[in-house]
């Protein structure tokens, strides 16, 4: 049944090329741990980019019930942590994958930094990294606010402090982020906004730039 | 007729690899879905009487009622005030709901010239007898739905509306 269904579609639009290109895509002997136990350490950009498909995934389903208004915000939190079937395991995943991608992009950018896999010709790509490692922390810092408890007015409140002492545009870039003088119904939606669709966005974009230049690149060699 | 069943290493892999990445997108997908569905799961509310009128303020003519209660929306508990057409039918207290059977606008009593001793939708022009019976060639397809009700020291409570038929 799922078989003639396969071959129905691949019949019109031919997608075997497609995912046989990705999934019989031979990687060098250096990375394979069965060949070398330590090449393990290569399995973390690709664990990177699974905790941030579970991010990506437990945040669609959070903003089910989430509403991004001071009102109710922290009220909509608590009810979907406590009175929805699996809302402690569905924001828990959330909340603790938010650290494991922090970690995981900690541990994948010393790999690549050890094994000097930021050399010619992988400058560019070494680059959209440290990007992405910034849009990570972005979004790490603009979900702290979202449960609008004291843990996420204060963490922001310190956040918008270190922005201030920008010297000259500090006061704008604070200004900008809050959406006004003060952390209010503003910033929250502000940070909601760019929690869930500017760096996502980014996000997107970037991660796709990067799996393209390391299909076209190739892993580095070994040491 | 014994066939030889023998699983190829191939084979195996490919069944133990699926099994285990399949259990594994399970565990991952499975709380979100149950999160995501919870409110078709959620059991209905207990049906709650409540005090509308008193029987001495109804008539023969269908007048509107404010029916008063708290929704519960989750993270915030709305006070709802909905519209409840009675009047008595002989003894008997008749409680009617406004939704049109039809497309589940508003009908009002009385307010369609042509049709005076009527109730009346303005969306599509639907209309319904006094007992909420809906005149056959206009869109409704069924009575207005009818307030289960009770009566209690002079009181009327009333329940959820259902189907007249």
């Amino acid at each position: 049944m799922l078989q003639r269904i396969y071959d129905w579609i691949d019949d019109r639009i031919d997608v075997t090329p497609l995912w046989r290109d990705v999934a019989d895509h031979e990687v060098p002997e250096h990375v394979n741990p069965g060949y070398h136990f330590s090449a393990f350490v290569y399995c973390f950009g690709g664990l990177t980019f699974f905790t941030v498909v579970i991010q990506i995934l437990s945040g669609m389903f959070l903003t089910m019930y989430y509403v991004p208004d001071i009102v109710n915000a922290h009220a909509s939190v608590e009810y979907l942590q406590t009175d929805v079937a699996f809302g402690m395991i569905v924001r828990g995943m959330h909340h603790w994958g938010a650290s494991v991608v922090i970690v995981m992009v900690f541990l994948h950018t010393l790999r690549v930094f050890f094994t000097g896999s930021y050399k010619k010709p992988r400058e560019i790509n070494w680059v959209v990294g440290v990007l992405l490692f910034f849009i990570i922390l972005g979004l790490g810092f603009t979900g702290y606010l979202l449960p609008w408890d004291m843990k996420a007015y204060f963490a922001t409140q310190v956040g918008l402090e270190i922005a201030e002492s920008v010297p000259v545009v500090g006061d704008l870039i604070s200004n900008l982020l809050a959406g006004g003088e003060f952390i209010g119904a503003q910033t929250l939606t502000r940070f909601f906004a760019i929690h869930v669709f500017f760096l996502p966005g980014a996000l997107l974009g970037l991660i796709a730039i990067h799996f393209i230049m390391i299909r076209k690149q190739g892993i580095s060699g070994p040491l | 007729m014994e066939k030889n069943h023998n699983v190829s290493r191939r084979q195996f892999l490919t069944y133990a690899l699926l099994g285990t990445g399949g259990f594994m997108a399970a565990g991952l997908i499975m709380p979100m879905v149950r999160f995501g569905v919870d409110p078709i799961l959620q059991a209905d509310a207990e049906e709650d009487m409540i005090d509308v009128a008193g029987v001495d303020e109804l008539t023969d003519v269908p007048q509107a009622f404010d029916m008063e209660y708290e929704q519960d929306h989750g993270w915030h508990v709305e006070q709802v005030t909905e519209t409840v057409w009675m009047f008595l039918d002989g003894e008997e207290v008749v409680a009617l709901s406004p939704t049109c059977t039809h497309l589940g606008c508003t009908v009002s009593w009385g307010t369609d010239a042509d049709n005076p001793e009527q109730f009346f939708c303005p969306c599509h022009f639907g209309r319904f007898e006094r007992d909420g019976t809906n005149v056959p060639g206009t869109p409704p397809t069924e009575p207005l739905h009818r307030y289960d009700h009770d009566v209690r020291d002079g009181r009327v409570l009333l329940g959820n509306p259902s189907p007249q038929v």
